[in-house]
């Protein structure tokens, strides 16, 4: 076998919108020449029960993503700030809704 | 599509040795904060520190996996241009393609482990990785395509719906699509061979036919019995795999026997009763020189499935060249413009 039959096309994330009104999702990844071919494979591989209305493709090595190492400080000072929801806030029986 | 754990005790070995030689492994602090997180139930992602037994564990098994998916497509394939009519076709090529779509879902979550697709497809085509057993049988009539959907899809779909929660988000969700679509195979098999089964003595005959030979073998899909898996409890341990190979063998066992029942199949199994003290069917011995013969290769059809892999991989290198060529060219007219 030669080396160049088993090389990968580059590796595409994959978005869709299920329907508009709602937010493209990531779904999963294909492989792929270029992002022409990486919108028909999405489309064969994950439209094939009406999942989805419209395709994102990004070139995977083109996002960069958070480090889990640094999730405690990116996110954990969101965790003690309860006065930002608002449950946090008692209201006077007498206001039903607010 | 579904493969059980299929590694030889000298592979496993291997993947230990190869996981020990790798600095994560000797850190017992981490492993036993990656037990931790496991034991809390908490979902492990691509870019999460992780033991490298775990990894090469779960590169094994989603590659092997993938590997079934692709393989499985030969048996069915078989029947595509003979599919009696057009409703068939149309749905067997539906599944065929499903499968195709399976293979994809899962080489892409093995990818997240950090080797390629190329390399798996290597090591399935020109190497020694592994995929179920039970695509080395032969479809050699019409009814074997209903049993393969209700049997082969049926103990797939048994097998893969507690993996829809194993420990590794990408193959758990891989597995939520594929279980999803899965149920649709199941159910066209089930209606096939019902419709043979109710049909012509002479199709009543092929459909107990395709049950006779594909009962033990669908049985063996879930892997060696718990007391001769010894590796089992790790990837049970690590939240891999929920229920043991008998636990759910035998739930496969309890859904089926009525199914059969239903359209007047006889199981092939003198032995087989219904147990009133543990509520669930008992069977005769199942037949483990044919299976790790079949693991070893020497299975009705193991040498003709890779050949046909290795025929469409090699046929097709024109078109996987032709449009990198065509996506270069593309990218460099629009460099010039």
């Amino acid at each position: 076998m030669n080396d160049s039959m088993n090389t990968d096309w580059e590796l595409f994330e994959v978005f869709l919108r299920a329907k508009n009104g709602l937010n493209h999702k990531h779904v999963g990844s294909v492989h792929a020449a270029d992002t022409t071919m990486a919108i028909g494979v999405a489309r064969d591989l994950y439209t094939r029960r009406n999942e989805g209305e419209s395709i994102w493709v990004i070139a995977s090595k083109d996002i960069t993503a958070s480090d889990p190492d640094n999730s405690d400080a990116l996110f954990e000072p969101a965790k003690d700030k309860i006065y930002r929801h608002p449950t946090f806030y008692e209201i006077t029986k007498e206001v039903k809704n607010m | 599509m579904y493969t059980t754990d299929l590694r030889t005790a000298r592979e496993k070995a291997s993947d230990e040795a190869k996981a020990a030689k790798k600095k994560v492994v000797d850190d017992p602090a981490l492993l036993k904060a990656f037990q931790a997180r496991i034991d809390n139930d908490e979902v492990i992602e691509a870019k999460d520190l992780m033991p490298e037994a775990y990894r090469a564990t779960l590169t094994r098994q989603i590659s092997q996996h993938a590997h079934s998916e692709i393989v499985g497509m030969l048996p069915e394939g078989n029947w595509i241009g003979r599919a009696p009519t057009l409703r068939r076709k149309l749905i067997l090529l539906a599944k065929v393609q499903d499968e195709a779509g399976h293979g994809l879902y899962l080489y892409s979550a093995a990818e997240t482990l950090g080797t390629s697709r190329a390399e798996m497809v290597d090591q399935l085509l020109y190497g020694s990785a592994k995929y179920s057993t039970i695509f080395n049988y032969p479809t050699i009539n019409w009814a074997d395509i209903g049993a393969i959907g209700w049997l082969v899809d049926g103990a797939a779909i048994t097998n893969q719906i507690p993996l829809q929660r194993c420990s590794y988000g990408p193959y758990a969700r891989a597995m939520v699509r594929v279980c999803k679509e899965e149920s649709f195979h199941q159910r066209q098999g089930y209606e096939l061979i019902t419709v043979m089964a109710r049909g012509s003595a002479e199709q009543q005959a092929m459909a107990q036919d395709a049950l006779d030979r594909w009962w033990w073998p669908s049985l063996m899909m879930f892997g060696p019995h718990d007391s001769d898996s010894i590796h089992g409890h790790q990837s049970a341990k690590w939240k891999i795999k929920r229920f043991s190979n008998d636990e759910l063998r035998q739930r496969f066992i309890d859904a089926t026997v009525s199914q059969a029942e239903a359209i007047g199949l006889r199981i092939p199994d003198p032995e087989l009763k219904w147990n009133e003290k543990t509520e669930h069917y008992d069977i005769g011995p199942i037949d483990w020189e044919e299976f790790w013969a079949v693991v070893k290769g020497f299975g009705p059809c193991n040498r003709e499935r890779l050949e046909a892999r290795r025929r469409a991989h090699e046929e097709g290198a024109w078109v996987r060249e032709a449009a990198a060529a065509y996506a270069r060219k593309q990218s460099e007219r629009q460099a010039a413009e």
